[in-house]
């Protein structure tokens, strides 16, 4: 579904992806951490290209990311994508910033959108606030949202980037539920998180990075249980002491 | 001091035997005034709004033509723009189209060297205020908006404008005044609107005073009325939730 071969890009001197190759599969759900500026987000942000990259190779469903020929709006509209800080659109009702794209991008009729978005708000258990604005929602009801506005467009697979990252600690829960019931039924997914009972309980694999380079991919056992690198090692005993 | 006071000189016919009083004098200065002011500001909003939006855009040349444009009408003097659209520009169009221009009536070769030079001043002042609503906005909200498959334009449309828009409506209430302010200086190509009217009557009556004073009375009321039909603005585009929101 995702395939990327030799991907780096760099800043001037300054090298953020360094020749990065990994695959993710149909179904399957990738989590990928590491330390802050590792290149993790720039990583996700270059499957859909809101990121460019100097050089190698990105494929997503059959269509090279990198390509000048690529209608890239057409891909993304296909590609769902979850932000650190929700995004969403401030101005409108929180049914409309689910139904607009469907609309305007895919041309669904405006009664049809609603339709979804209200379906997806009740899966996402947020019915009753359809009609407020994004602004009148805590975070976690907003990153529930802006799953759901994701979903709404049937996106062959989701990239989450560090979606739990700006929330309350009480609020972190209620946006994994989702996530994990998501990955449950067999979307393909590729998490940016720190979250490691997450990606524990739910992913197939894990990418490590390290300064820009996937230093590990492997399954979550091998990388929980025994970790390669002993920049892994750092990190987990880091991260996995509280 | 010895002046003699007569605010009954508003009503007295004029001296040019037209029929009118000195307060049909103000009252047309006035209306040219608003129609001068109201007619550039709405080619100075579309006009910003374009030329704000290119500044921001990831196209060298649009954002680079723009940024041209923003400079050359903020730093050169109002007053010398105006003398350039005024005496210049006629010698510069084609002969035909100056020949008909300064053959025209004379209060339209001043109302429309005037209204092009107020909307041009201005729109570059109204870029520069979009330019910095657009770029106040949070820069995940393009990348959301690009995300579920808009385009550029579209995310500009749907997503980013409509928010910037409504972040600056308090400066460009500010520019809003400055244009109505602005326009007294078309009086002195020999537009008649009306600092200009205020001038006339002095020059007719010898009572000063009373004019300008009239004059800055009815510039302030000009302004108290913009600002409150701004402020009307303000307050229906807020946002539930956000900044100044309910």
């Amino acid at each position: 579904m995702i395939s990327m071969n030799k991907v780096s890009k760099h800043y001037g001197s300054f090298q953020v992806l360094a020749d990065c190759t990994t695959q993710v599969h149909k179904g399957e759900v990738i989590v990928v951490c590491g330390p802050s500026g590792s290149g993790k987000s720039t990583l996700i942000k270059c499957v859909n290209g809101l990121e460019p990259f100097q050089s190698g190779e990105i494929i997503v469903n059959g269509v090279s990311v990198g390509d000048p020929k690529t209608n890239l709006s057409k891909l993304r509209s296909t590609v769902g994508m979850v932000f650190q800080n929700f995004e969403l659109f401030p101005h409108m009702r929180i049914i409309d910033n689910l139904a607009i794209a469907q609309v305007k991008v895919l041309g669904r009729n405006p009664e049809q959108a609603r339709e979804k978005g209200f379906k997806l708000l009740d899966r996402v258990g947020l019915r009753v606030q359809a009609e407020k604005y994004p602004g009148q929602l805590s975070g976690g009801q907003q990153q529930r949202v802006a799953i759901a506005r994701a979903l709404s467009m049937d996106p062959i697979c989701m990239l989450f980037d560090e979606p739990t990252s700006a929330l309350d600690p009480e609020m972190i829960n209620e946006v994994l539920d989702v996530m994990t019931e998501l990955a449950q039924e067999g979307m393909t997914m590729m998490c940016v998180t720190h979250e490691m009972g997450f990606a524990r309980r739910v992913a197939n694999r894990v990418i490590f990075m390290d300064q820009g380079r996937i230093v590990e991919d492997d399954s979550k056992e091998a990388f929980f249980g025994n970790p390669r690198s002993e920049r892994a090692q750092q990190f987990l005993a880091k991260i996995l002491h509280h | 001091m010895a002046y003699n006071w007569n605010w009954g000189v508003f009503l007295q016919p004029t001296a040019t035997g037209d029929d009118s009083t000195y307060l049909d004098w103000m009252f047309h200065g006035l209306q040219m005034t608003i129609g001068l002011s109201l007619s550039a500001w709405l080619i100075a909003l579309l006009l910003g709004a374009v030329v704000g939006v290119l500044r921001t855009v990831p196209n060298r040349w649009l954002s680079g033509l723009a940024t041209a444009y923003v400079e050359v009408f903020r730093n050169i003097p109002l007053l010398v723009q105006l003398f350039l659209w005024y005496f210049v520009m006629p010698e510069l169009l084609p002969e035909d189209l100056g020949n008909a221009f300064k053959q025209s009536n004379p209060i339209v070769q001043q109302f429309l060297s005037s209204m092009v030079c107020l909307a041009l001043f201005t729109s570059a002042r109204v870029a520069e205020q979009v330019r910095s609503g657009i770029n106040s906005l949070p820069p995940g909200q393009k990348n959301a908006g690009l995300a579920l498959g808009f385009t550029l334009p579209q995310t500009y449309r749907h997503v980013m404008l409509p928010m910037a828009v409504r972040l600056i409506v308090p400066p460009l209430t500010s520019e809003f005044l400055n244009i109505f302010k602005n326009s007294a200086v078309c009086s002195t190509i020999g537009l008649l609107e009306l600092a200009a009217q205020g001038r006339q009557l002095v020059d007719y009556t010898a009572q000063p005073y009373e004019s300008f004073i009239a004059v800055t009375i009815a510039y302030l009321l000009l302004n108290v009325v913009v600002m409150s039909g701004m402020r009307w603005v303000e307050v229906h585009v807020r946002v539930p939730g956000y900044i100044g929101g309910k």
